[in-house]
């Protein structure tokens, strides 16, 4: 990937009500990389994912895009306009749990709608681009199908290449393969693992510490809204130093063995 | 049975049926297409307007059809708004199905899963956008079955036009009544006719639903 963004967020705050969901999180992401978010449920990791692409509004810090901050124009600025935060999600894609692809609309459509609506690209290229992107996720036999003919994994394929045909310089992922049934989550990181040999700068909030140990180059671990440590795969799931990290991969580790 | 009878008022009742199948459809179609206009203004508007609309909606349910209908025609003119029976009747309906209409689209845009815009939002698209193609059509979806619903029973507040002596089918029938004391037979014809409408478009909801909703329900075993 020739131009594959960095993500910087630095000292990020994020308050519902009087409840602190993110405290000053700091954490850099550099173009190319794959970064996985880890930490026990409730702990924060799908809002801070959120807030990179202005999904979730954060309060305080800065959230930077390639040097751009995200959803104010300065930092404890105004927030910025629509038109620009539009322009900025164009080049960022999402991949959520459960998948949203629009029910009502063919894999090819779903793939095509942005292209058309947001890229306003003429038909018949959204079209062709649609069927690229479907190829490259392994579907080009499925793309007149309605989401409800596909299977999980098949869907969240759909909706990988509905990001990934918008030609985005950042991805990110949020539990992509938890709501599949577990001989359907192969698939899918399949693809997100091609997607990573390309060059796509990634960050994945993931619970398949096997993706995070062999694809990510960084692993974030998250408790309580804080991001308690950044390091290297090996770093943070072989030798954890802290305690926090150990006890979760330790009850982990007991929920997955037989 | 007086068949006679009956045969000679025919033509009457049937122009009379014309007029409750013209009322019907025009303050579905329109009271529908106000409800939508409202529904989408109390989603997006601004406080104020949002104030007002919810106003509009209490006073248009809180009171009976006849008192709006007599309000719009007898009242009218005091403000300077004069219009025939006809189109007094089928203002009316306009007007007092909107707020059901509204309520009903309303919970259908609620019922589109948050995930649904989000994705849309997520890829960049514009909220008008995203109304259009997204919310739209699912939140339609969602309301069908109680749109149906509620457009059969604005068949039935058709004949409260009568009052206003819009020669509807329930006008026709109390006139064939009064001259002819045929109280039976006529009644008779304003029950079978609104059977028949009735039914007529509780099969055409049941066939557009199955029609519209066809790609949306999961097939075990087609995946
Ligand atoms: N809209 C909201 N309103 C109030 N609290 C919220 C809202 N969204 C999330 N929270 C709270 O913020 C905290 C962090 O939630 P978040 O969804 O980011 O956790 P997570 O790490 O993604 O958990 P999981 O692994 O279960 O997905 C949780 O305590 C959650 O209850
Ligand atoms: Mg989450």
């Amino acid at each position: 990937m020739a131009d594959a963004s960095s993500v910087e967020i630095r000292g990020v705050d994020k308050f519902y009500g009087s409840f602190q969901a993110l405290s000053a999180i700091d954490l850099s992401v550099p173009p190319g990389k794959v970064t996985c978010l880890i930490g026990p449920s409730g702990s924060g990791k799908s809002t801070l994912l959120r807030c990179i692409n202005f999904l979730e509004v954060y309060d305080s810090g800065e959230i930077r895009i390639d040097g751009r901050m995200i959803g104010y124009d300065a930092p404890g600025g105004r927030r910025m306009s629509g038109g620009a935060l539009r322009r900025m999600r164009q080049s960022i894609g999402m991949v959520f749990q459960q998948f949203n692809l629009w029910p009502h609309m063919t894999a090819r459509e779903n793939v095509a709608e942005g292209l058309l609506r947001v890229r306003r690209l003429r038909r018949a290229e959204a079209m062709a681009r649609a069927e690229a992107a479907l190829e490259k996720v392994g579907l080009g036999d499925r793309m007149d199908n309605h989401p409800a003919r596909l299977s999980g994994g098949q869907q969240q394929r759909v909706a990988i290449a509905r990001a990934i045909a918008m030609e985005p310089r950042l991805m990110l992922f949020d539990e992509p393969t938890s709501a599949l049934d577990p001989e359907l989550v192969g698939e899918v990181l399949g693809v997100m693992k091609t997607l990573a040999g390309e060059g796509m700068t990634m960050v994945v909030v993931t619970h398949e510490m096997g993706f995070a140990a062999h694809v990510a180059d960084r692993v974030a671990f998250m408790d309580r809204g804080e991001l308690v440590a950044v390091d290297t795969p090996e770093a943070i799931l072989t030798r954890p130093e802290d305690p926090r990290i150990q006890s979760f991969l330790r009850t982990f580790h007991e929920r997955n063995s037989f | 049975m007086d068949w006679d009878v009956l045969r000679q008022y025919a033509p009457i009742l049937l122009r009379g049926f014309g007029i409750t199948i013209l009322a019907w459809a025009f303050g579905t179609v329109f009271g529908m297409a106000l409800g939508l206009v409202i529904s989408l203004a109390q989603r997006y508007g601004a406080r104020p307007v949002r104030w007002v609309l919810q106003a509009y909606i209490e006073v248009v349910r809180g009171t009976p059809f006849l008192v709006q209908l007599f309000v719009l025609y007898y009242g009218g003119p005091l403000v300077g708004l004069r219009l025939d029976a006809l189109p007094a009747g089928l203002v009316g309906l306009t007007i007092y199905g909107s707020p059901y209409f509204a309520e009903i689209f309303r919970s259908g845009f609620d019922a589109v899963p948050p995930g649904q815009a989000e994705a849309a939002r997520a890829i960049g698209m514009a909220e008008p956008a995203i109304v259009r193609r997204i919310l739209l059509p699912l939140g339609l979806v969602s309301a069908l079955p109680a749109l149906v619903n509620f457009s059969i029973i604005l068949t039935k507040e058709t004949v409260i036009l009568s009052v206003i002596t819009v020669p509807e089918l329930m006008y026709q029938v109390q006139r064939m009544s009064t001259e002819t004391f045929r109280y039976l037979e006529a009644n008779l014809v304003l029950a079978l006719f609104f059977w028949g409408l009735v039914e007529l478009i509780s099969r055409g909801g049941r066939r557009l639903e199955t029609r519209i909703t066809r790609h949306l329900l999961e097939r075990p075993g087609h995946g």
